[in-house]
């Protein structure tokens, strides 16, 4: 919400070079003690079928959800609406299998995705044209995307059993041992990593974040950036709405409830400045995986899983504090050699 | 957010030049006050069940927490910053209040340590925000985890629910001879505070002018970073004490207390006027919000609506309300288009 050194660090960050990456290093690095220190006290926690899988899969979901944040984020908005579209998109799934039996599971896919798009669409659209902070109406369409869903939903369910085989299937297949929704949800990852940093498209969501009013005198589409990364956040919260419905088979209307936070905060702890323009979406999904693998490991630790979230809060103050301080040292290194040269 | 701040400023200097009724009548605070009456006037009668003492009764033990919290989550905005952490702290104070009791301390013990968190718990979020430098947004969904999560370790899935008769009942008590809970006089004392505080004293004014724009306000001589956590501390303590009533109201002590309360309160105190991006809001339009959801809620439940609609209600309003202005100002351009285009990033640039 402030504008503080941050913005001119990621240019400063970039001619350095490495350091930035060295950020998505160092939460890579937490994630791969995590790993190893669970399956050393248990082997199983990697080491078996089901361990494997879950790893892969459980941060699957959260990792879409986190890149369609951090691509919010860089514009320097949020999408605090995440979750809400998720649910809504998982029931959407569940209901096509219902009421139109025998439809194909590409079109329910991208009937979600669409749908998503559209919720994002609104999203996009509130916050570009009526030039009104994105909290605020991220905020306001939390409730109503999650009355609606209520609304529609009811006390009604979606079990397993009321969809097809083949779509559960998508939720336990597995292709070499990974997972199909690992590769889908990393395909995506590989495609929105790509298109932020060699694209003009995506370098224009970083100028428009380090400096909103500058990007736009520049001559750039703020407008249409802004809106079009709502969309992309909608469209991947719907994919991740049918990942939820393949994964999990159950869906209920507080599907994906609270989830707002945990992509902002996985967002965060991967190196996304909340202020905008920094950042990567690689280190989004690593937060992603860190937030939902800390969650397995804990209980192995021989930590009751109930400390998680408090784990989860440190983490991401750490990740933030690391920032600052990383940036603050650059920041001098730089006036130094200036001085000096 | 340059942009929108210098807008902030020059609608503040406008509107000196508008004559005082108008400057008084015709502001966002008077319009969501405007609407709480209207609301209340019609759900009085057009519902038989509404305009009955023990609506009252029921209504301010519901959004004592959201009035309590609101009021120092006002200055925070107003500063600029947010703090998304209350929620966390009602739940962790909640659970501290239990396990101390458990443990056999006496409840007012109990309480105070609570209190004690709460203070503690924003001094962190504080010392974070102004030494360390964090923005607020991030520092404090962090906490939201750290608080919750201290809470949800520290109880577990159990509650506590053996609470001094004597203090659960003051908890829901009423004023003698009316239907109004005891809360509300804790309530009405923080509130003169904080409306002294904000609109009568200096460190109000630094508020603001924090608000506005930190650098000048910095240069006038306002202590930023002291203002600030002040604010983070008494929002802390506020959302302790909140957290203390809770748990007496429902007589139960859970690590889930309260979750999700903070994105309520953000919802009332923007919907109240403040924006997000600080220098603006006043805390009657606030308190009005408040009561504005509080009623329509109680209200919409009177008429058999169910919670789901009226979330979408909610929602819908708050979107609503901070879309008006912007769809006023596109319908005025649209009528004096011969007019000269107006620059979209106007005098932004303006240090």
């Amino acid at each position: 919400m402030t504008t503080t050194a941050q913005a001119p660090a990621s240019g400063l960050r970039h001619a350095l070079g490495g350091v930035g990456r060295a950020r998505e290093f160092g939460i890579l690095a937490a994630l791969v003690v995590v790993v190893i220190a669970a399956t050393v006290k248990n082997p199983n926690f990697l080491f078996s079928a089901d361990g494997w899988r879950d790893l892969l899969l459980t941060p699957s979901i959260l990792m879409l959800v986190a890149v369609g944040q951090a691509i919010v984020i860089i514009t320097r908005n949020v999408d605090l609406s995440v979750g809400s579209v998720m649910g809504l998109t998982a029931y959407l799934t569940g209901r096509l299998f219902i009421d139109v039996p025998g439809i194909p599971i590409v079109l329910v896919v991208i009937a979600a995705v669409v749908f998503g798009a559209l919720l994002g669409l609104i999203n996009g659209a509130l916050v570009a044209f009526a030039k009104v902070p994105a909290m605020v109406i991220t905020l306001g369409t939390l409730y109503a995307y999650r009355g609606i869903n209520v609304l529609w939903t009811g006390s009604d369910r979606i079990n397993a059993s009321d969809m097809p085989k083949e779509f559960l299937g998508l939720g336990t297949q597995q292709v070499l041992t990974i997972p199909v929704l690992t590769i889908i949800a990393v395909i995506v990852l590989a495609l929105a990593a790509w298109y932020m940093r060699n694209t003009r498209g995506g370098r224009e969501y970083y100028a428009i974040g380090s400096d909103p009013a500058a990007a736009e005198l520049y001559g750039l589409q703020v407008t249409r950036r802004v809106l079009s990364a709502f969309v992309l956040s909608g469209a991947l919260a719907g994919l991740a709405g049918v990942f939820y419905a393949a994964r999990y088979g159950s869906i209920s209307s507080q599907a994906g409830s609270g989830w707002e936070l945990d992509a902002v905060g996985a967002a965060v702890i991967g190196g996304i400045a909340i202020t905008g323009g920094v950042g990567t979406v690689w280190g989004a999904a690593i937060g992603a995986m860190l937030l939902m693998t800390i969650n397995r490991a804990l209980p192995i630790l021989g930590i009751p899983d109930f400390w998680q979230r408090a784990v989860v809060g440190v983490l991401i103050i750490g990740a933030i504090v690391l920032d600052r301080v990383l940036a603050v040292r650059q920041k001098r290194r730089l006036i130094e050699a200036r001085d000096e040269s | 957010m340059t942009a929108t701040a210098s807008t902030a400023t020059a609608r503040v200097i406008r509107d000196y030049d508008r004559p005082l009724w108008r400057r008084i009548l015709i502001t966002r605070e008077m319009a969501i006050i405007a609407l709480l009456v209207l609301v209340v006037l019609v759900a009085s009668v057009t519902l038989k069940g509404f305009a009955q003492p023990v609506t009252v009764n029921y209504l301010f033990l519901d959004i004592a927490p959201i009035l309590l919290i609101a009021l120092p989550m006002t200055l925070i905005m107003v500063t600029g910053e947010i703090d998304l952490s209350v929620g966390s702290m009602v739940g962790l104070a909640s659970v501290v209040t239990g396990v101390l009791t458990q443990s056999g301390a006496p409840f007012e013990i109990a309480a105070l340590a609570a209190l004690a968190v709460g203070v503690i718990g924003g001094a962190v979020n504080g010392f974070l925000v102004t030494v360390v430098g964090l923005p607020s947004l991030a520092v404090t969904i962090g906490t939201l985890a750290l608080f919750r999560g201290l809470a949800v370790g520290l109880l577990g899935t159990t509650a506590v629910t053996d609470f001094p008769e004597v203090w659960k009942d003051l908890a829901k008590a009423k004023i003698a001879g009316t239907t109004i809970p005891y809360i509300v006089i804790p309530f009405l004392v923080l509130l003169a505070i904080f409306i002294i505080l904000l609109h009568f004293t200096p460190f109000g004014r630094g508020v603001y002018a924090i608000g506005l724009s930190k650098d000048a306000a910095r240069f006038s001589g306002v202590h930023v970073e002291r203002t600030k956590f002040i604010l983070f501390v008494l929002a802390g303590a506020v959302a302790a004490f909140a957290g203390i009533f809770y748990t007496l109201r429902f007589g139960s002590a859970r690590g889930d207390n309260a979750t999700g309360l903070e994105l309520q309160v953000i919802a009332a105190v923007v919907l109240g006027g403040v924006s997000v991006f600080g220098g603006r809001g006043q805390l009657h339009g606030v308190v009005a919000a408040v009561l504005l959801i509080g009623v329509l809620s109680s209200a919409l439940r009177l008429a058999g609506v169910t919670s789901d609609v009226i979330n979408i209600i909610t929602g819908g309003l708050l979107v609503f309300s901070v879309v008006a202005a912007s769809l006023l100002a596109w319908a005025h351009r649209l009528r004096s288009k011969a007019g000269p285009p107006r620059p979209r990033v106007a005098a932004s640039s303006a240090p």
